[in-house]
């Protein structure tokens, strides 16, 4: 494509003509490598910003730790092994348990219900379901990353963490499978 | 009747603006770029729908995996002024060269009795070292704790602000090291902090 002026010369006798270049050069081919570098720069820089999610822990000086939180409110949510989910209503031995996955049709179904449930039992839509997350040792932080995003997918209004497994829900979970050693 | 002649026009655009359009942008992105430092413990983040931006400055960086913790403070400043506190917290006295060797690195695992050393090391043989991570045992030997506690008056003092903190776990990582890395933040009453993410849709 780069155009070179080819006219002029070749005369026959008479003076001896330099010729004359043209000054074009085809950028082409430049424009195109800088704009592929330009694409890669803007989306390395904007994509490179970490992304995040807040989470908020109960205090732990705090000694009025009980919140004033019917028990039919609540709902416990046991991390297990191999992705495992168990999760009961209320007190434990109350409701029987359920074994989930996460997913679609998993736990965020099972959130969403129980919250429409407890809104309907308590006719206020602000006294929501509460969840209560209890990871166990043998979860792993994805399974509690994914638990967060679940409760916030499915709106639930209000969650805790609590660290402290007790043996009988260790022991609801051997029951279910979704506890291994 | 004669014919009517169609002109043909040269396809050829002068693409000399455009160039220097696209080359000023060019140089542009390639300055405002930061390259990113290989990571000294390498993490397989999970993914979460909700997320946010997290904000460039005074930012604290936990990385979990393997059963290790690594720290990370933005900020040369802010790490020069922990280095400093935790030297005086140590005894240990780090030169003014060392200092700023330290100030480049952007996160670390090595408990303080090997910090020296690990800060004589360049680059290429810090990256083949595999780094033991912080001790943070309960315990007299809590050196995280120390760590994390050093860099938030580091932060205070200089911008006046709190020191916030981000934990950067992998995903297959147990959960009890995860815990114990919130106990010791929570010990010092910081009940708010963000998991690193990377975005997912709704599925």
């Amino acid at each position: 494509m780069a155009e070179l002026d080819t006219s002029g010369g070749d005369k026959k006798g008479g003076k001896v003509r330099s010729k004359k270049q043209s000054t074009k050069v085809d950028l082409t081919a430049m424009v195109d490598l800088a704009f592929l570098l330009i694409t890669f720069f803007m989306l390395t820089t904007t994509l490179a910003k970490p992304q995040a999610m807040d989470m908020f822990m109960p205090d732990k000086n705090d000694k009025n730790e009980e919140l004033d939180v019917k028990a039919s409110r609540t709902m416990t949510v046991l991390l297990g092994s191999d992705n495992k989910i168990v999760w009961y209503m209320g007190v434990i031995g109350d409701n029987p348990p359920t074994v989930d996955n996460f997913g679609k049709n998993g736990i965020r179904k099972s959130l969403v219900e129980n919250n429409k449930q407890v809104i309907a039992n308590t006719g206020n839509p602000e006294k929501g379901l509460m969840v209560i997350i209890k990871p166990t040792d043998k979860s792993v932080y994805k399974n509690f990353v994914d638990i967060l995003d679940e409760i916030k997918i499915a709106n639930v209004p209000s969650y805790g963490i609590n660290n402290k497994v007790e043996n009988a829900e260790i022991g609801l979970m051997k029951d279910q499978g979704a506890f291994k050693e | 009747m004669p014919k009517v002649k169609i002109k043909r026009k040269s396809t050829s655009t002068d693409m000399t603006a455009m160039c220097d359009v696209a080359f000023l942008l060019l140089t542009f992105f390639i300055l405002t770029a930061t390259a990113r430092q290989p990571e000294a413990l390498a993490v397989e983040i999970p993914s979460s729908t909700v997320t946010f931006k997290l904000p460039d400055t005074d930012i604290s960086t936990l990385t979990v995996g393997e059963d290790k913790v690594f720290f990370g403070v933005v900020g040369q400043d802010v790490r020069i002024n922990t280095l400093d506190r935790i030297g005086k917290q140590y005894n240990i006295t780090f030169t003014d060269q060392e200092k700023k060797r330290f100030a480049l690195i952007d996160n670390f695992g090595v408990p303080i009795a090997s910090l020296k050393q690990f800060i004589a090391m360049d680059n290429s043989e810090r990256m083949k070292l595999t780094q033991p991570g912080i001790p943070c045992d309960s315990g007299e030997n809590n050196q995280l704790k120390q760590w994390i506690l050093q860099a938030r008056y580091a932060n205070k003092e200089l911008h006046n602000v709190e020191l916030r903190f981000s934990i950067k776990g992998d995903s297959k990582e147990e959960y009890p090291t995860i815990r114990r890395v919130i106990d010791i933040l929570q010990d010092q009453e910081i009940n708010k902090f963000s998991l690193i993410t990377s975005l997912e849709g709704v599925n």
